[in-house]
């Protein structure tokens, strides 16, 4: 006997495709999930649940009519709240898009959707993505499944705490600095930031348009390699998608990392790392080591760089991409105001929070006639130095390994007190938006508080198979964690139970 | 004693393009249609929408950029202009201001005093707003984006005129050679075609350059005209008063036939360009430009002088028929069926033009086909009706396009050559006419004038001249 919310989105993928759990059952099984902790967790800002069962019946049917043949297809997931779905609420966890129901789907999620996605609902997340807690939700902060006392990081928080939680078998998530990487660390859950141009941004309501990619939240490499080999594809529609032949990432799955040349940077191991987040990742290094991997330390250099380089870019794009919210076409708009210019100003005070209306500030400031060259420019120049530094780099290495995150998850409320220390949170993800370059947090054990550490691969530019091969090696090495939350909420519900039929494969 | 001033003016001319979809979208720039319905998530501005640029924009600015003696920046970029305003869904246009993809060309005028270059600064691409619609019964506004993402080539010229006449000359060049090329109708009355006119005064002689004023709402080249020399009037009288001009952008109101301030230049934004992260750089080859240079059609110049190589016309037809790039098409239709092309010329250039004037019509407007031009030519070639009565059929083509053989067998104009009818006729008028008779018998050629034009009354015009005159001169003879 094994609960439904024990498998992987793969393994129930296989066992649906067996007949031996219907798409209602895995869609009821999240459901009941997501009744029992929603009301702690609150990873989901609109819960999809008239039209789930409806949506399970479907994809049941075009399974069963040999239509759907993808390995998740009835597979329920979850997608985060920046990515545009026809017909549902889609918000940003923000007050000015509270009523916004787009009338257009996101490629990314179309070409799930036409894979057979059941889609739970859309998760919570930083106000446009501009946070590391999910804190700046204007719709309540998300809590950690691990210890619900704590963030479960951002932007994506709402996406991996509800993998984490057994709330979704999988879900979609975007990446500017970290968004992906950063809360997957926090949740203990695997996610992936593909190189810039992977997947198509068309209907990802943007932040920073030349740094956000949608990636795969998932408990596993394999899930996350599967999901991404379903995304993956160029997109005429998005003018920065780029045209690839190798997306079947699922075949770089092998427990064999013999010869692969890992590099550590030292410059990620100063001043600021947690240090028991510092021996798990070198831990992890260890067991890549002892497979066969050839791992040294090396100088990358740049990376005190890449913080601002990163808030001047992103939010010079932020403060251009976010005027459009502004009252007059849709969205929030204020009630009461005299003018055209009163109407403007009180809608966008009123509907942006105060992390959005700062990166707007920042980036309106950058981009002004006699600040422009000191600073938007400069930061582009400082952004192809450490493209370079990076290049340079991936001469002699395959993967570069390090910590995705210099601590475990903080406490609610401690982050936003000092955005700057939160902005340095960011650290070790945002240098590899800046380089365009693929990126993967993998789970790597827990501190003595019970919190997760997540361990970062980056590759060079297309070469998501490296970092997948590492990250598969090591996962190989060790087993899924679920939250206890998560454990025994599935556990107290052993009607759902799924009873192994004959033939069934074997968990 | 007032001194002497010179005008110096530049133009910033919009041309809307003649794609036939937007510039970042698929949606029709089909003009007119109910509001809002040539729309779609990216050019009202929806949330995550992208951008994709249509080639043929390209195609259309590189060719208005090589016809005007362009430089070309093979490595171009979009960029956006940010300002908040309704009818631009995004609060940004996206246009090029820091690598256009023309710069630093020039084209050649004549007016009376002579010929001139006049340089460009730079033509850039960018996307039209949409419509604000103003209701003032009910006290709102609403929005059309049927326009928002029209693709537009804005032509930036410097400040080298100094007249009204030469930005006329100017901008009807410009409009030639756009129309030439096809790139746009360059309607004024439409807004297919805009000038902001950039205009200062200066003492005569003087090397410095004014304060300028801008000058927008000019829809006609009389317009244009009128706001120049206005506005030149108006900053001569300012300064004569030992006043200043200020920098500012002003409305020309050419029923009132005076200009008012709309915002000065304390009031101009900042607009914050920077590269457009969704668009990726337009990277345009040696190969692009040949393949685009090898696809232009016959400029002016090169037609002008084709006509009188080829046709043998005469500078004046020559001039006059290239001078519209929809006259030059109709002649040269009409000579590709019938040949003939003074002949041709000459329908287009008297009585086409004639008729055009008495109808107070546009030359663009000449809507008959060049099938029954050709038609009545070839008649008239072939003796099937004669010179007389070829202008009254031109008259029917011109006001219905109709068809010439069927006109004239509908009204029985076709040309007597019958000896045997034409012999009874002039019988006839000569025994009226024994005067006649007798005068040219006495040696008064005069008088067989006189027969043979009684004769052609009397059949109304359409008896063959030829036959006339030679039965006549045989009756008299007698």
């Amino acid at each position: 006997m094994k609960n439904i919310l024990d498998l992987t989105a793969m393994e129930l993928g296989r066992r649906i495709k067996k007949r031996e759990i219907g798409v209602a059952e895995a869609a009821r099984a999240s459901l009941a999930q997501m009744e029992a902790l929603e009301p702690t967790l609150n990873c989901y800002v609109t819960i999809n649940e008239k039209l789930v069962l409806k949506q399970a019946e479907k994809v049941q049917s075009r399974i069963d009519s040999g239509e759907l043949d993808s390995p998740l297809a009835g597979v329920p997931a979850a997608v985060k709240d920046n990515l545009c779905l026809e017909g549902l609420p889609t918000t940003c966890s923000s007050r000015i898009l509270e009523n916004f129901v787009p009338t257009y789907t996101a490629e990314a999620v179309q070409r799930l959707l036409d894979a057979g996605m059941v889609v739970l609902g859309k998760t919570n997340m930083d106000e446009f993505a501009m946070g590391s807690t999910t804190e700046t939700s204007a719709f309540g902060v998300t809590r950690n499944p691990w210890n619900p006392d704590h963030v479960p990081g951002g932007s994506s928080g709402g996406s991996c705490a509800a993998v984490a939680a057994g709330e979704c078998f999988y879900a979609l998530g975007s990446d500017t600095g970290g968004s992906i990487r950063q809360p997957s660390s926090l949740c203990g859950v695997t996610g992936i930031k593909p190189t810039y141009g992977t997947v198509s941004r068309y209907g990802l309501i943007a932040y920073g348009s030349s740094l956000d990619q949608i990636g795969p939240v998932g408990r596993n490499v394999e899930d996350c390699a599967a999901v991404l080999e379903m995304i993956a594809s160029y997109d005429k529609k998005d003018s920065t998608s780029v045209s690839r032949k190798d997306c079947d990432f699922t075949r770089a799955l092998v427990d064999d990392v013999r010869g692969m040349k890992i590099g550590i940077p030292r410059d990620y191991f100063g001043e600021g790392l947690d240090d028991e987040v510092r021996a798990a990742v070198l831990k992890a290094a260890e067991v890549l080591r002892d497979k066969g991997a050839l791992v040294e330390e090396f100088d990358l250099s740049l990376v005190e760089y890449a913080i601002p380089a990163y808030y001047v870019i992103a939010s010079a794009e932020a403060s251009s991409n976010l005027s459009r919210f502004d009252g007059v076409k849709y969205g929030f708009r204020a009630k009461e105001y005299e003018g055209l210019h009163s109407m403007y100003k009180r809608s966008r005070s009123q509907g942006f929070g105060p992390e959005v209306k700062r990166r707007i500030m920042l980036g309106s400031f950058v981009l002004s006639s006699g600040y422009y060259d000191a600073y938007y420019l400069k930061a582009l120049r400082t952004k192809a130095l450490i493209k370079k530094a990076f290049d340079k780099a991936f001469e002699r290495y395959d993967v570069i390994l390090g910590p995705t995150a210099p601590s475990t998850a903080p406490k609610l409320g401690e982050s936003l007190k000092d955005p700057l220390k939160m902005y340095l949170g960011d650290i070790y993800t945002i240098s590899v938006n800046l380089a365009g370059l693929p990126g993967m947090s993998v789970p790597c054990g827990r501190d003595r508080k019970g919190l997760p550490i997540g361990l970062q691969l980056i590759g060079d530019c297309f070469k998501e198979k490296n970092i997948l091969r590492a990250g598969y090696a090591f996962e190989c090495s060790r087993s899924y964690e679920m939250p206890k939350m998560a454990q025994e909420s599935a556990a107290g519900r052993m009607t759902d139970n799924v009873t192994e039929k004959g033939g069934g494969a074997g968990i | 004693m007032s001194r002497q001033y010179e005008t110096v003016i530049g133009l910033e001319v919009h041309v809307e393009l003649a794609t036939k979809t937007k510039i970042f979208c698929g949606c029709s720039t089909e003009f007119g249609g109910a509001p809002n319905t040539h729309t779609c998530p990216v050019c009202t501005g929806m949330p995550g929408s992208l951008p994709v640029l249509n080639r043929q924009v390209v195609e259309y600015a590189l060719a208005v950029g090589l016809a005007t003696n362009c430089n070309i920046h093979q490595y171009c970029k979009f960029d956006r202009k940010n300002y908040f305003y309704p009818d631009n869904p995004q609060n940004y246009q996206i246009s090029q201001l820091y690598l256009p993809i023309c710069h630093d060309g020039w084209v050649e005028i004549e007016t009376e005093t002579g010929k001139k270059k006049i340089h460009i600064h730079e033509i850039h691409m960018e996307e039209d707003a949409g419509k604000l619609v103003h209701d003032e019964w009910e006290d709102c506004s609403l929005v059309d984006y049927n326009r928002s993402g029209v693709p537009l080539i804005e032509i930036v010229s410097e400040p080298d005129m100094r007249s009204a006449d030469e930005v006329i000359a100017y901008l009807e060049k410009l409009r030639l050679i756009i129309q030439y090329l096809g790139a746009s109708d360059c309607k004024l009355q439409e807004g297919s075609m805009r000038a902001d006119v950039n205009l200062s005064v200066r003492p005569a002689g003087s090397k410095e350059l004014g304060t300028r004023t801008e000058m927008k709402n000019l829809n006609s080249f009389k317009a244009i005209a009128r706001a120049v020399e206005g506005e030149k009037n108006r900053q001569i009288e300012l300064l004569e008063d030992g006043k200043r001009v200020i920098q500012e952008t002003r409305r020309w109101d050419d029923n009132k036939e005076s200009s008012h301030a709309m915002r000065s230049k304390e009031d101009a934004q900042d607009y914050r360009y920077f590269p457009d992260p969704d668009l990726v750089p337009v990277v345009i080859d040696d190969e692009w430009i040949a393949r685009v240079k090898a696809r232009q059609p016959e400029l002016r110049t090169e037609k002008l002088e084709r006509y009188q190589r080829e046709y043998q016309l005469p500078l004046y037809d020559a001039e006059i028929l290239t001078g519209s790039k929809h006259l030059a098409d109709l002649f040269e239709e009409t000579v590709a069926l019938c040949g003939k092309p003074k002949e041709v010329s000459n329908w287009l250039m008297t009585d086409a033009m004639r008729l055009l004037k008495e109808h107070e019509k546009e030359l663009e407007e000449l809507s008959f086909s060049p099938a029954n031009l050709a038609k009545l030519i070839r008649m008239v070639d072939g003796n099937v009706i004669n010179r007389t009565v070829a202008k009254g059929v031109f008259e029917a083509i011109f006001a219905e396009d109709r068809d010439p053989e069927q006109y004239v067998d509908e009204k029985g104009l076709r040309v007597v050559s019958d000896e045997g009818a034409l012999k009874e006729v002039i019988e006839e008028i000569l025994q009226k006419n024994p005067q006649s008779v007798e005068d040219y018998k006495a040696g008064k050629q005069k008088a067989m004038g006189f027969v043979v034009g009684q004769t052609m009354r009397a059949m109304k015009g359409k008896a063959d001249p030829a036959v006339v005159n030679k039965l006549v001169r045989e009756l008299l003879s007698r």
